[in-house]
């Protein structure tokens, strides 16, 4: 197919007639991974510790999958870029996680979450993954409780619940605004209670640089000790990917400074399928950005949205202080646009009217980039003790950031970079198009559509971790075991190796004239610009170009300090940066292709007089998946198509 | 602002280290302290010369990444704050500012101003955990947590591992970190059956590792960014006490 730029040339792009075998089950949606698992094949457990496996990534889903490989009897070796495997970026999650226990009583079930997490991915996913989802969701609070995760609870001692954005009952399990890290600290002591017991082996400060490949099928990795600079290579019998998103390609997003698609790039390159690859989540409630030198932007948990009130004045560029803006002046637009989910309206929806707000003139703030996040009238209503025990360490995290406090003037909020859809294809299994590459977490693209609902990020990667992998890597090793094992003496591992020095030497001797940070930043403002918060022809095909051509000055100008010998942290950035330019193009190119809005893909050409995403199922119900095909800016492309077969796509409405 | 930065640079854990002058100019009070960091290395990179190493991540307060000692603080003059929450605006126009590792045998110098903290792992390793295997699990509203435990439970796991306790403690002792873990797990129901050799194995491993002992200098209380309390403490040498007489 050939995509017009309106810059007027055009891209080429193969069609692959690949076809995708998602491996789902048929019968009732219900009874589909438990048929799948009774078909699955098993290792007996003498057996199991002849198979050695590769995690990389020690985030929630990193961590719970190898603590469960390990319990299970595999030699699992782990690698992580932090530390410690404690620190990946899982930690940073506030909110809470999702599960269909109905503890609440205000008729929820597994099916309602299914249903809401399908239509919050605006119909853009695959029935089968989703309800499975959402049947484990249950199991994942049963096990993090007995961790000793400590969840918020009432004064009966049962476990508390609060509600989310694009739901209408309270389903979230949270440990005040430090879920994440009470989750991932759950994960990370199974782990080590694995390393204990001999079965597990960590290398943290090591960042995987490529994957190696044996006859079609995964059998070991590339990493560099971040320490000493060192080149290893590992050899296993599978290599699960659990490296997380890739929001980092904006330059400011809400991810740590470190979180990249480095190993995800390279699995692409090695001939993973990228899917979805320009579904970008930007989440609504962030602090905005104070000057040039920012450096990260943070998140404020979208749990605020349950008492906070959003609004910007009625009147365009009102410079007044806040609290002199009397009530019928205020404009609380999100109550106003969508009555029947105000406030928790879903992110892509809340973060596109701010947009629209800001843009027409009505953003408050020294920029005019921001809205009110206000929390006066909940103060009132619930006293200060009942916010300060809901929010109390959220508030803090604000005022030390910007210097305000939200008891005395509302938070200023805006979208940004938070999270991404997109990611390597995986079928049911969760293993991508090569074979023994399984991808599990954030880095795969597989359950939550175009958009993903508050609170289910956590869920998706502790599902992945610990109750779907474990059994589905069971099912593509146990042909295996009288197999002989290959080592990393065979020759496809010095290539590798010898592929990753060159591009080591390559950055180290080009001693340009900028920083990686200064290339960094500036494609962070192009994607930001044209490939964001919404999307059209013209900004994108622009994005290309530019893309280009800073991908080759970069390569030509590029000033990297220091050997590689050594610790060098200009050295890590510059291998992440330069996979961001190639994953940027190919953003651009899926965003271009997909004519039709739907989720966090807003594309202007393609909406109602409302201004609300117009999706076109007829033309693009399926996933865009993106073959490698020897350089960049030659991509093929295949298609797995979305079959429908519980509920029926309609217009997702939240008014 | 304009700010003189006195910084410890240190090669790698076998050279020895030193302070180098640097000045910052043009450094806005919203900038956080890792970012005025971020400015000086930047320009160090375009003058050719090595940036300043310093460990980061999440730059929100809560990976326990960053860390360094501030004008002789653990993360700075601010309580309750890690060193990426720490903004400018806490310093003044003109003042100097020194910036050395956390300095603990125990936590020996990467370089510059990373060090390195498995030491902490390690006694996690030990037996920080509720030994339950994936799959297990019982319903989770079968044992309820009266909210007074589960609070006091979060309040110790709210440590980040971040070893700021250690790097402010004369002995360099990491007993707020130990007492932390310990008193999240034991005192919630689900950490009963494993409570007395956890509470042995960590403080052995604690020790092993040359960590010192705690004489309640009550350093660790004021710099622990979650400001997690030395109460733990006392807990934990109670837990020690009944551990060892059973």
């Amino acid at each position: 197919m050939e995509i017009k730029l309106t810059t007027g040339s055009s891209l080429e792009i193969e069609e692959s007639n690949y076809k995708f075998d998602a491996r789902v089950p048929d019968g009732p949606l219900e009874k589909r991974w438990k048929n799948k698992k009774d078909q699955l094949e098993l290792i007996a457990p003498p057996n199991r510790r002849n198979f050695r496996v590769i995690v990389v990534g020690t985030g929630l889903a990193g961590a719970s999958a190898a603590a469960t490989l390990g319990q299970l009897g595999y030699r699992v070796t782990v690698f992580c870029y932090q530390d410690s495997p404690r620190r990946a970026h899982s930690i940073a999650a506030q909110g809470g996680i999702n599960a269909a226990k109905n503890y609440q009583n205000d008729n929820d079930s597994t099916w309602r979450l299914f249903y809401e997490t399908i239509k919050g991915g605006d119909y853009r996913a695959r029935e089968s993954n989703v309800y499975r989802l959402a049947e484990l969701s249950v199991n994942i609070i049963d096990q993090a409780v007995a961790q000793g995760v400590p969840f918020a609870r009432d004064y009966a001692g049962y476990l508390d619940n609060r509600s989310f954005g694009g739901v209408r009952v309270a389903r979230t399990f949270y440990a005040k605004g430090q879920t994440g890290q009470q989750l991932l600290l759950g994960a990370y002591q199974a782990l080590m209670r694995q390393v204990d017991k001999g079965n597990v082996t960590i290398y943290p400060r090591h960042e995987m640089l490529d994957v190696v490949l044996i006859d079609g099928k995964a059998r070991g990795v590339v990493v560099r000790d971040l320490v000493t600079g060192e080149i290893k290579s590992f050899a296993a019998e599978a290599v699960i990917l659990a490296t997380g998103g890739y929001s980092n390609v904006y330059y400011l997003s809400t991810n740590a400074k470190g979180s990249n698609a480095t190993a995800i790039w390279r699995a692409h390159k090695k001939g993973a399928a990228f899917a979805n690859p320009c579904f970008t989540q930007i989440h609504p409630t962030c602090i905005p950005p104070s000057g040039e030198y920012q450096s990260k932007l943070t998140l404020m948990s979208e749990s605020l949205r349950n008492d906070g009130r959003i609004w910007v004045p009625k009147k365009k560029g009102d410079k007044r202080n806040p609290k002199e803006i009397p009530e019928n002046e205020r404009d609380y637009y999100l109550e106003r646009i969508y009555p029947a989910y105000g406030n928790l309206v879903p992110r892509d929806i809340a973060s596109r009217a701010a947009k629209r707000m800001c843009d027409a003139g009505y953003g408050v703030g020294p920029n005019g980039i921001g809205v009110y996040l206000d929390f006066s009238d909940a103060i009132k209503r619930l006293g200060k003790e009942v916010i300060e025990a809901r929010y109390g360490n959220l508030f803090d995290m604000y005022e030390k950031i910007t210097g305000d406090s939200p008891w005395e003037v509302p938070m200023k909020i805006y979208p940004a970079p938070h999270y991404t859809m997109g990611g390597l294809w995986v079928d049911y299994h969760l293993m991508s198009t090569i074979p023994g590459l399984f991808v599990i977490g954030e880095a795969n693209f597989s359950d939550h559509g175009a958009n993903r609902l508050g609170a289910s990020a956590l869920m998706q990667c502790l599902a992945d971790g610990y109750f779907i992998i474990p059994n589905t890597i069971a099912d593509y090793l146990a042909p295996m075991l009288t197999e002989k094992k290959v080592d990393t003496d065979h020759p496809e591992f010095k290539k590798s190796i010898e592929n990753v020095k060159s591009t080591i030497d390559r950055l180290l001797s080009t001693k340009g004239k900028y920083s990686v940070d200064h290339y960094h930043r500036t494609l962070g403002k192009i994607m930001w610009d044209k490939c964001g918060m919404s999307r059209n022809a013209k900004g994108l095909s622009e994005a290309i170009e530019e893309i280009k051509g800073l991908r080759e000055e970069y390569w030509n100008e590029v000033k990297v300090p220091g050997d590689n010998n050594e610790l060098n942290q200009s050295l890590e950035k510059a291998m992440r940066v330069a996979d961001f330019m190639e994953l940027a193009e190919l953003m651009c190119i899926d965003a271009l292709a997909r004519e039709e809005s739907c989720g966090g893909h807003f594309r202007e050409e393609f909406a109602t007089p409302e201004g609300e995403a117009l999706r076109n199922d007829e033309k693009f119900s399926f996933v865009s998946c993106w073959f490698w095909n020897g350089e960049v800016g030659k991509w093929a492309f295949a298609k797995e198509d979305l079959v429908f077969e519980f509920v029926k796509p309609t217009v997702r409405s939240y008014k | 602002m304009k700010l003189k930065l006195k910084i410890w640079r240190q090669k790698n854990s076998s050279s020895p280290g030193q302070f180098v002058d640097y000045t910052v100019d043009n450094i806005s009070p919203d900038m956080s302290f890792l970012e005025m960091l971020d400015v000086l290395n930047e320009r160090l990179i375009e003058e050719g010369k090595d940036p300043v190493a310093f460990d980061h991540d999440c730059r929100e307060g809560i990976c326990g990444t960053c860390g360094m000692m501030i004008n002789g603080v653990a993360h700075g003059p601010l309580p309750g704050t890690t060193t990426c929450q720490l903004h400018m605006r806490h310093f003044k126009d003109g003042d100097t500012i020194v910036i050395e590792p956390f300095r603990a045998d125990t936590f020996p110098v990467i370089k510059d101003l990373i060090v390195n903290r498995n030491a902490f792992d390690r006694i996690i390793k030990a037996g920080g955990y509720i030994s339950v295997n994936t799959g297990s699990a019982p319903e989770a509203n079968s044992t309820r947590v009266a909210k007074s435990i589960a609070d006091t439970a979060f309040e110790a796991a709210a440590c980040i591992g971040c070893g700021a306790c250690v790097a402010q403690c004369p002995n360099a002792s990491a007993s707020l970190f130990v007492a932390a873990k310990i008193a999240h797990l034991n005192i919630l129901p689900h950490g009963q059956p494993e409570r007395r050799q956890r509470t042995i194995q960590m403080i052995n491993q604690m020790i092993e590792e040359g960590f010192g002992s705690c004489s309640n200098f009550r350093e660790c209380e004021a710099v622990c960014p979650k400001e997690i309390s030395v109460d733990f403490i006392a807990f934990l040498n109670k837990e020690f006490i009944k551990s060892i007489w059973k």
